[in-house]
């Protein structure tokens, strides 16, 4: 079905984690989850582990495609049930380095109740959300993550719902590393990605990630969705959760950075810790 | 009483849905987005935002909340509707029962999509088998004109007071969701709400007289409640029979629970389901023209099952081929109908031969073609005195 897609040269440091195979990807063009994709395979290069250690998991949606592009041990699973799987993964062989990469439908909305219990008990595993605040895949309607006064296909007027903070609930929960970026900062992306695999617990990484309906939905270019989140975005050391709240069309800052980053111990230290005695 | 006035309008079946629901004037609809259902949610949030539809719109973060928010509804009174497929579906499963378990009138409609794993967006019933056994009133269309009709008959039929059973609109996603075809709706949709008058009709929750609903029941009490949807299903079989026929008679078109294509004079017949049985109905034809004497059943009704009408449509047949869009793992007769029918024709003294095919899994497509080679095939077995005991999985690469 699909032509052989030859990687441009820029990619030739990850090509041998990509399926290209498999290419090209169902992304839009101009859809940040690229961006993404290639940050994460980067950082897993410079995780100093094993690349056969790494595992992605994800779930259903656009950003779910991601277990489907990358040559490693991948998972694509259930709408909302990453999190569980990965769990799974990471109790029955705990020398893997798991990660979950999937979207904010996926994973703070039908996965929702996964993931707070996960950060509460604090599990070993890495979750990506690529958050693009709209239901992409299934055509732009709306998501818990989806700022009010946005427009979307079954929200034609205007959301008038709050949006889930996805800092803020991560903190709440118990997630023990938490960040924020957009794929307009691959660099702290990066940093954060090799933060999340060296940090034992519940690590959560959001990226904001422009989606074309999304723009659409709304009446504006893509492009100019890109130039919102470059004008607003703000890298806030040790920001505060509470101002975590996205307005996308409003006048106030988004917050980008690192809510959280402490050491408590993990389920599986404990786990492994007790039945060892 | 006034006369409806129709639209012709282009629609595919999702949208017929859309103003189906709308015409019925339902008051809650609850709905997650799952392909290939969703853009039956999306015309409904329009009309709801465009004030053509005074309803609520929940928009819940999963199935299982979808039908949670409109079994919450119907038990205050709201007359609700929600549309799913495969795994939202699946999700839903354990709510399926509690809807039919209150006896809340709900309707829902399945753009029916394989299941995962691995991941299929594509058309095929397993979806909807899954859930036979769940106590939903199951029609299953054939055409846009079909689904639209369907959802407002699903509604007389669900509040008759004799069933007061959830209802199941099915069709096959995207071969039928995704289609356009022309399809009459009413310009003058007070007509519709005529025939779809709100009637309280089932147990609801009122402050002023305070019920539980859905209470422990105990071995002393449960197996009776149980029956009392077993006779339930009984009179769900006369009533949709009934509102059928009036529709028929109010604005000129009736289905049945069954539609037969030339089977009056055939010896050969092919039993489908769904969007399918279009192309078995050019199948026919074609094979007519060669002289084969074939001709066609289409199952409107799954549950409850019409065994009446079925038995007496296959008496005197010498075979009759079941072309099934789902899978029963691990039985001899894998196609669910198929099963079903050599059920039903048990106890009949002189029976056709049964050929159970499986076909369009996964929405592998199914041309004339097939039909008339699987046609062929039963010709041959019936010939040779050798139809197999077990299902034919016509096309597989094993």
């Amino acid at each position: 079905m699909s032509s052989k897609i030859e990687l441009p040269p820029t990619y030739k440091d990850i090509e041998d984690l990509i399926r290209v195979d498999r290419l090209p990807t169902i992304w839009c063009p101009g859809c940040g989850i690229g961006i993404v994709l290639k940050t994460l395979l980067r950082a897993i290069k410079k995780s100093d582990i094993d690349v056969d250690r790494h595992v992605i998991v994800s779930g259903i949606g656009c950003a779910g495609r991601v277990s489907g592009y990358v040559r490693l041990d991948s998972y694509h699973v259930l709408h909302g049930r990453a999190i569980p799987f990965a769990i799974g993964i990471k109790l029955a062989k705990p020398e893997l380095e798991v990660t979950v990469v999937s979207g904010d439908g996926d994973i703070v909305g039908i996965g929702g109740n996964h993931f707070i219990h996960a950060a509460r008990r604090n599990h070993d595993i890495n979750v990506v959300i690529v958050n693009n605040m709209i239901y992409g895949m299934t055509g732009g309607q709306v998501a818990p993550t989806t700022p009010r006064g946005a427009r979307t296909t079954t929200t034609p007027y205007g959301n008038i719902e709050r949006s889930i903070s996805i800092p803020l609930l991560a903190i709440a929960a118990g997630a023990t590393y938490v960040a924020r970026w957009s794929v307009l900062h691959v660099d702290h992306m990066m940093n954060s990605f090799i933060k999340m695999f060296r940090h034992k617990g519940f690590a959560v990484v959001e990226i904001l990630s422009p989606c074309t309906l999304f723009a659409s939905r709304n009446g504006i270019e893509l492009l100019q969705l890109y130039e919102i989140l470059r004008r607003k975005c703000k890298i806030v050391s040790n920001p505060d959760p509470w101002e975590s709240h996205i307005d996308i069309f409003g006048d106030k800052p988004i917050i980008l950075g690192e809510f959280i980053e402490i050491e408590r111990p993990s389920y599986e230290e404990l786990v492994w810790s007790s039945i060892r005695g | 009483m006034q006369e409806v006035k129709w639209r012709r309008l282009p629609l595919n079946s999702n949208y017929a849905v859309a103003y189906a629901v709308k015409d019925c004037d339902v008051d809650v609809i609850a709905a997650y987005p799952i392909t290939p259902q969703t853009t039956v949610v999306e015309k409904l949030s329009e009309f709801i935002a465009n004030g053509e539809l005074d309803a609520e719109m929940i928009h819940v973060e999963s199935e299982h909340s979808a039908l949670s928010a409109a079994i919450g509804a119907a038990a205050v009174g709201a007359r609700t509707f929600t549309a799913t497929a495969a795994q939202g579906l699946e999700l839903m499963h354990e709510m399926l029962h509690i809807a039919s378990g209150l006896r809340l009138p709900i309707v829902m409609t399945i753009a029916t999509r394989a299941l995962s794993a691995p991941i299929s967006i594509w058309c095929d019933y397993s979806d909807l088998m899954n859930t036979r056994d769940a106590s939903w009133i199951t029609l299953i269309a054939s055409s846009a004109q079909e689904v639209y009709d369907s959802v407002i008959q699903a509604y007389r039929i669900a509040e008759d007071p004799r069933v007061l059973l959830p209802v199941m609109v099915a069709y096959d996603g995207f071969i039928m969701s995704h289609t356009y075809e022309p399809v009459y709706v009413a310009e003058n949709p007070e007509v519709i709400r005529e025939f779809v008058p709100r009637r309280k009709t089932w147990l609801t929750l009122d402050p002023d007289k305070p019920i539980t609903l859905g209470p422990i029941a105990n071995p002393d009490w449960y197996y009776e409640i149980k029956y009392q949807q077993v006779v339930a299903m009984e009179e769900a079989y006369k009533v949709i029979k009934e509102v059928d026929e009036e529709f028929g008679r109010r604005f000129g078109r009736s289905y049945g629970v069954i539609e037969k294509y030339r089977i009056e004079d055939a010896d050969i017949v092919l039993l489908t389901y769904g969007g399918l049985f279009g192309t078995v109905r050019e199948a026919i034809d074609a094979m007519r023209k060669r002289g084969i004497n074939v001709g066609g059943l289409r199952l409107r009704l799954w549950r409850p099952f019409p065994a009446e009408e079925i038995i007496e449509s296959v008496k005197g047949k010498k075979l009759v081929i079941v072309l099934d869009r789902a899978i029963s793992y691990g039985a001899r007769i894998a196609g669910p109908v198929a099963l079903e029918l050599m059920s039903t024709m048990y106890r009949m003294s002189e029976k056709p031969e049964v050929l159970s095919v499986v076909v369009g899994i996964g929405q592998r497509t199914v041309t004339e073609e097939d039909i008339a080679e699987i046609t062929a095939l039963g010709m041959k077995y019936l010939e040779e005195k050798r139809v197999p005991n077990q299902t034919i999985y016509w096309g597989v690469r094993a």
